[in-house]
């Protein structure tokens, strides 16, 4: 970069182009700071920097508050029941906690629920279990986790009539 | 001078409305500064402790509006302790006793307690504006007391403060009788807002013409309210988004009735392709657009809406915008005069706006006045062209997310860049600097910005000739804020007389001492010097600090009042 015949209002004598510091550490005393010639492999100095970007506190904190609010904006998950014909749809953001999301299933599928006939046999009593699917795609057993975490991780929920359950309880008699 | 008598001198005064002007005339002599301070209505004071509350209230018996500030700008980014000062009981006690018929309270990063607002309630019955920017300390319990006493109030303004939210029942409080209201805004409190009173108030206060409410207002809510205050011209939005069928075809046919509507905020959360159906019917009218609380809006809406509304001055995004999205704004609204482009991702690099916007922006905007930029990297070209093409440019902040980032294509400083913009625009009031920068942008600075009056530097200049530079040459400058610079005592000490002019210099992560600022406060008693520090360090200043100890954070005011008497003990004042 030939720089001698360029127009630059200056400094009498100050052409030399500087350049860029490394991450800004305290400065010590203003001698040290100048040409560090090889040195442009910069690490990332963010991490480094206290107090910049001047972000102001009040829109972090809304920030933060609003992007809880984003994510958790309209969680409609499918919800399947093995035997019905057809799925429903729910709104995870309707349910402040496991009792009243489980209340909410049984009152959209009350009427697929071949357990009451059943248990009015006397011999077989299908009851349900509530499982969902997770970001990873595994099938997990509802209630283990706090509500918040399930509320972003889920991602379909699946009535399973669990025959399986009832065959240890029978055994166990 | 021709003799006129004191009526009529104090009616040729009533058309002066600039505090320069009355500072000016109440010099001239005795008489004129007598009548001048029976007659001035508005008292504006920068610093709270730059002047004793008493003695304001007892000179100027006849005032109608208030408006201090308190805590140092850097407060805003969490550089000043909690605890440091700035109540506002003071004035409001001495306000109570000698200016009765006070009209109008402005408070800027106050500490206000319920008490406080409990008193300005029962003391000033013509109270008509109450507007609290960036305080903290009070609750919602305090605003009981305005809204059910303050018959008279017109304005009621609460931007970004930090209040203890116990409820909107304070909302309750106006009572059915109350039909005044002229400007509402309560964007900062969090609760869940009543929506059958906030109606309510609505529907009886045919003057409303602002309103700014908080995020749990639903949009049916919201529709409501806009078909009984048609006339709003300012608008701040809840939410945006709903599970109700039809929401958005209410909310849009609402939107038809305000013709006035001018301004639009808010807009907390909308869903995809929405955004832009819903306000069609404002668009085109709007001067104003202000998106920061709104991050997550599709690029694809947002565009949307800002290619429909050519008549924009003033816009706020953050930068998911993009440069395309820079241009777009730069090819649509040729009247822009004002700019904000905020930083959405706090935790890393956002690389989403560039140089390349700016040069957009700049392009197409040349009227622009105000331009507030954060962005991934800058270039001096970049710098140039905005100088080139808005020579009206009065503020200009430009926010480097790598603040000691170069010039990424000639690996240069930005010293160059920021020359021209301060040569290029005369009128340049207020600068904020980032980038690499040596010495040499000072010189510049105090060489050309003449009409500066406020300074903020960040992680650059190498010498204390860069900030000599500055005090010597920039004659109008109030305010200089420095943070990490390697500036220390020779540039603090160098020049005392400059104090005289600057209305307060902040200094933090500098090289200057303890010696230093004793030094200063000592060869200047209107002077007074706070050294900071952080309220864990145990050592703090009782100890006796040795000389060349570093001052971590330094406030220095100008002041009338004498050193303050409420300062914390992590404040020394010297």
């Amino acid at each position: 970069m030939d720089n001698d015949t360029e127009l630059r209002l200056g400094l009498p004598g100050s052409v030399e182009v500087k350049k860029p510091r490394e991450t800004p550490q305290k400065r010590s005393s203003p001698d040290c700071t100048s040409v560090e010639d090889d040195n442009l492999d910069r690490p990332s100095a963010k991490a480094q920097i206290v107090g910049w970007p001047p972000v102001r506190s009040y829109m972090k904190n809304n920030f933060h508050l609003m992007k809880n609010k984003a994510d958790m904006a309209g969680r409609y998950v499918k919800v399947s029941m093995d035997g019905a014909p057809y799925l429903r749809k729910v709104d995870l953001k309707n349910y402040k906690g496991y009792k009243e999301l489980r209340e909410a299933l049984e009152n959209l599928f009350g009427c697929f629920s071949l357990g009451e006939i059943l248990r009015m046999d006397g011999k077989y009593s299908m009851e349900y279990t509530i499982a969902y699917e997770d970001k990873d795609g595994d099938l997990m057993l509802l209630g283990d986790v706090p509500w918040e975490i399930f509320l972003s991780s889920c991602k379909k929920l699946r009535i399973m009539t669990d025959a399986l359950g009832n065959k240890d309880r029978e055994d166990s008699k | 001078m021709p003799y006129f008598p004191q009526e009529v001198v104090e009616c040729i005064f009533s058309y002066l409305t600039s505090h320069q002007d009355r500072n000016s005339v109440s010099l001239v002599c005795k008489d004129w500064s007598v009548i001048e301070q029976k007659t001035r209505r508005h008292v504006y004071v920068a610093n709270c402790y730059a002047v004793s509350p008493t003695r304001v209230a007892t000179r100027f018996p006849g005032l109608w509006v208030l408006t201090v500030k308190g805590m140092p700008h850097f407060a805003d980014f969490r550089l000043v302790p909690r605890g440091w000062g700035g109540s506002v009981q003071p004035w409001i006690n001495a306000m109570a006793c000698s200016c009765p018929r006070l009209e109008e309270i402005r408070f800027k990063r106050m500490v206000v307690s319920d008490e406080s607002l409990m008193l300005i309630s029962r003391s000033f019955p013509n109270l008509k504006a109450l507007v609290l920017v960036s305080c903290r300390a009070f609750s919602t319990d305090g605003l009981t007391y305005i809204a059910s006493s303050c018959r008279q109030l017109r304005e009621l303004d609460l931007q970004e403060n930090e209040v203890n939210d116990r409820g909107s029942q304070w909302l309750e409080c106006f009572p059915n009788s109350f039909t005044s209201l002229e400007s509402l805004k309560f964007t900062c409190l969090r609760s869940a807002v009543n929506s059958a009173t906030l109606e309510g108030l609505v529907a009886r206060c045919p003057n409303l013409r602002t309103l700014h409410v908080n995020s749990s207002i639903s949009v049916e809510c919201l529709s409501r309210i806009l078909i009984r205050a048609p006339r709003l011209v300012d608008l701040g939005t809840g939410s945006l988004s709903s599970n109700q069928m039809g929401w958005y075809r209410r909310l849009f046919y609402s939107f038809q009735k305000c013709k006035g509507l001018k301004s639009l905020s808010g807009i907390w959360f909308v869903g995809p392709r929405t955004f832009q159906p819903v306000v069609y019917p404002v668009c085109g009218n709007l001067l104003s657009l202000k998106l920061s609380s709104a991050p997550w809006i599709l690029k694809s809406d947002l565009l949307n809406v800002i290619s429909n509304c050519p008549r924009l001055q003033k816009l706020w995004v953050v930068d998911r915008i993009g440069d395309e999205g820079l241009a777009v704004v730069g090819s649509t609204c040729q009247d822009l005069r004002e700019l904000r482009v905020f930083q959405s991702n706090f935790h890393g690099p956002s690389c989403w706006v560039t140089d390349e916007g700016l040069i957009a922006i700049s392009t197409g905007c040349p009227k622009l006045n105000c331009l507030l930029y954060y962005c991934a990297q800058m270039t001096n070209a970049a710098l140039m062209t905005v100088a080139k093409n808005c020579p009206d440019l009065i503020q200009f902040k430009l926010r480097n997310l790598d603040p000691v980032k170069p010039d990424p294509v000639t690996n240069h400083p930005l010293d160059e860049g920021f020359g021209a913009i301060v040569q290029g625009c005369k009128g340049l009031k207020r600068l904020s600097l980032s980038g690499f920068l040596t010495d040499q942008v000072f010189l510049y600075i105090g060489m050309y910005a003449e009409q500066l009056e406020m300074l903020s530097i960040a992680y650059a200049g190498e010498t204390d000739n860069g900030m000599m530079y500055v005090l010597n040459g920039c004659k109008n400058l109030r305010k200089l804020k420095i943070q990490d610079c390697p500036f220390g005592d020779g540039a603090l000490l160098e020049d005392f007389t400059k104090y005289e002019t600057l209305r307060s210099l902040w200094m933090s992560s500098c090289e200057v001492t303890i010696g230093g600022c004793k030094a200063l406060a000592a060869k200047n008693t209107q002077l007074s010097v706070e050294v900071i520090s952080d309220l864990n360090s145990i050592s703090g200043l009782s100890l006796e600090p040795s000389k060349n100890q570093r001052a971590e954070k330094v406030y220095i005011y100008r002041t009338v009042a004498g050193p303050r008497t409420d300062a914390p003990t992590n404040v020394s004042i010297l």
